[in-house]
């Protein structure tokens, strides 16, 4: 991983997030409170102006940027989950980035205190590591962060707050899974 | 959308620069979104930091100062704050005790606040203790659920932990303290209208005329259950009873009638008649009460009811002087 490529990601991510602002807020006014849109397009409209203002030497320094900025900006319940994985894959980087989003999910696991099929984010980014950890392709693991999310349709949530919806939270897909499917196939599009 | 505002992205700021101008006993750090009591940090004393989102005034700006908390940090409307903010809060507040952090159950807020405390342990030798306030009975299985959110029983255990630590006791009392009053609370809340958050322009969810939600939560989450429209009567007993049936309350409570923001303190009253009555009828003896909108859901018009079973030490704490813009006695 080279600090131009992460760049280049995170600009991909920023610009798939703004370009489907206005679908993950209505996801989220679903079954959530209705700012997962407009908060992740602030923290990543963020990351995006802070990496080119001052421009990080190498990778680790790319992804704490990116983490910081987001903790920083972002608030709510994607701000810390979101950070958290950028800053544990920071501490990770040497490894390249299999490993290093391993541990980045690894984090989210920890902040979260969520598990397979709680209807969250760990609902796309756990299959996306299977898959790399497997040796497959960036491209394979954007499409099973993609299936990922389009299996949290039917299920109930159990974490954050449309587990107050019970029942009523299912045949929605999860927001935090759909901007996570989207970070990964960002990876597909500028890492391959 | 009526509100009286400048621009949606600006309400907060542009509320905090009216608290700071209403107050001029308060210190309100506009870059961090911060309010801090004007001689904090109070050397020798416990420094009591709360927050969440924006959206519940006056709860928690309005219960920083002498006899409360030190300094209330303002999120976006109802969306946490961030650790930075809580960071700037905790160390603007340390005055060699340690700081509590007082937290609402929510996912955001728990997390933010969890950085926060991370943050200062690294950068700072600022000892942090959290207790995390979950007291709203509508949330039957916290199993499958992120557990009890934290309502009404916030503004009375702000008050009474303020208290304790305004007499100089140390961090692990104080902490002590306010997990025993989270265990000792708990409340119940219905919604007859929705409330419009400023940047989303329109109601949060639709209830129609003639319905209404028990159990509702400060940012509109659903409740238990939709019921027609009822009588102050009815509607008392509605969350009287899961609150009695969730923990045993004797004789001494302090019992909290609050408006959600777009209810009158008239028919707040009526309510409390009714709650009362329903006390005595169960052999629960009211010692102290307080009736008005303290934590409020913007413009939501119903009302929570919070019942704290207290004793001597918790009620002479209560009675103890309290000096900020949301409760004033004794100062």
């Amino acid at each position: 991983m080279n600090p131009e490529q992460l760049t280049a990601w995170l600009q991909r991510f920023a610009e798939l997030v703004h370009e489907q602002k206005d679908e993950l807020t209505a996801l989220d006014s679903a079954i959530g409170d209705a700012d997962h849109g407009s908060n992740m397009d602030r923290g990543m409209t963020a990351v995006v102006a802070a990496l080119a203002e001052a421009p990080p030497a190498d990778a680790a320094a790319v992804l704490k940027k990116t983490g910081t900025t987001l903790v920083s900006k972002v608030g709510g319940a994607s701000g810390p989950l979101y950070g958290t994985l950028f800053l544990r894959m920071a501490g990770a980087a040497d490894g390249g980035f299999a490993p290093a989003l391993r541990a980045g999910f690894e984090g989210v696991l920890a902040r979260g205190k969520a598990e397979p099929g709680d209807k969250t984010m760990v609902d796309a980014l756990g299959p996306a590591c299977d898959v790399l950890d497997a040796g497959g392709s960036l491209a394979e693991a954007a499409q099973a962060a993609a299936d990922g999310r389009d299996a949290t349709v039917p299920l109930v949530a159990r974490k954050g707050r449309a587990s107050y919806l019970g029942e009523r939270s299912a045949g929605h897909a999860d927001p935090g899974a759909t901007s996570t499917a989207l970070l990964l196939r960002a990876a597909a599009e500028t890492l391959s | 959308m009526k509100k009286l505002i400048n621009d949606p992205a600006d309400v907060v700021a542009d509320a905090l620069r009216g608290m700071a101008a209403a107050h001029p006993r308060l210190r309100v750090d506009h870059e961090n979104r911060v309010v801090f009591r004007g001689d904090a940090p109070v050397q020798g004393k416990v420094g009591l930091v709360s927050g969440g989102g924006s959206g519940h005034e006056p709860m928690h700006g309005g219960f920083v100062g002498p006899g409360m908390l030190d300094a209330a940090c303002a999120g976006e409307v109802f969306t946490s704050p961030v650790p930075d903010q809580m960071v700037a809060a905790t160390q603007g507040v340390d005055g060699g005790a340690g700081v509590l952090h007082i937290v609402k159950n929510y996912t955001g807020d728990v997390m933010n606040f969890e950085m926060a405390a991370e943050l200062v342990a690294a950068e700072s030798g600022t000892e942090v203790v959290t207790v995390v306030v979950d007291d709203d009975v509508a949330v039957t299985d916290s199993l499958y659920t992120a557990g009890r959110r934290g309502v009404g029983t916030t503004v009375l255990l702000e008050k009474i932990v303020g208290a304790a630590a305004e007499e100089g006791r140390p961090l692990a009392a104080v902490a002590d303290l306010a997990r025993r009053i989270d265990d000792s609370g708990r409340s119940m809340g219905v919604a007859l209208t929705s409330c419009t958050v400023p940047a989303a322009g329109k109601p949060t969810f639709d209830l129609p005329e003639g319905e209404m939600e028990i159990g509702i939560g400060i940012h509109g989450e659903p409740g238990r259950r939709r019921v027609p429209l009822a009588p102050a009567r009815e509607v008392a007993q509605m969350l009287v009873e899961p609150i009695l049936a969730d923990r045993e309350f004797t004789d001494g409570v302090i019992c909290f009638v609050n408006g959600l923001g777009g209810t009158p303190l008239l028919e707040l009253y009526v309510v409390y008649a009714e709650v009362a009555s329903i006390l005595e009828k169960a052999g629960i003896g009211i010692a102290r009460s307080l009736v008005g909108p303290y934590m409020t859901s913007l413009e939501m018009a119903g009302c929570s009811v919070t019942l704290l079973q207290a004793d001597d030490e918790l009620l002479r704490l209560w009675d103890a002087p309290v000096d900020t813009p949301g409760l004033r006695w004794g100062a």
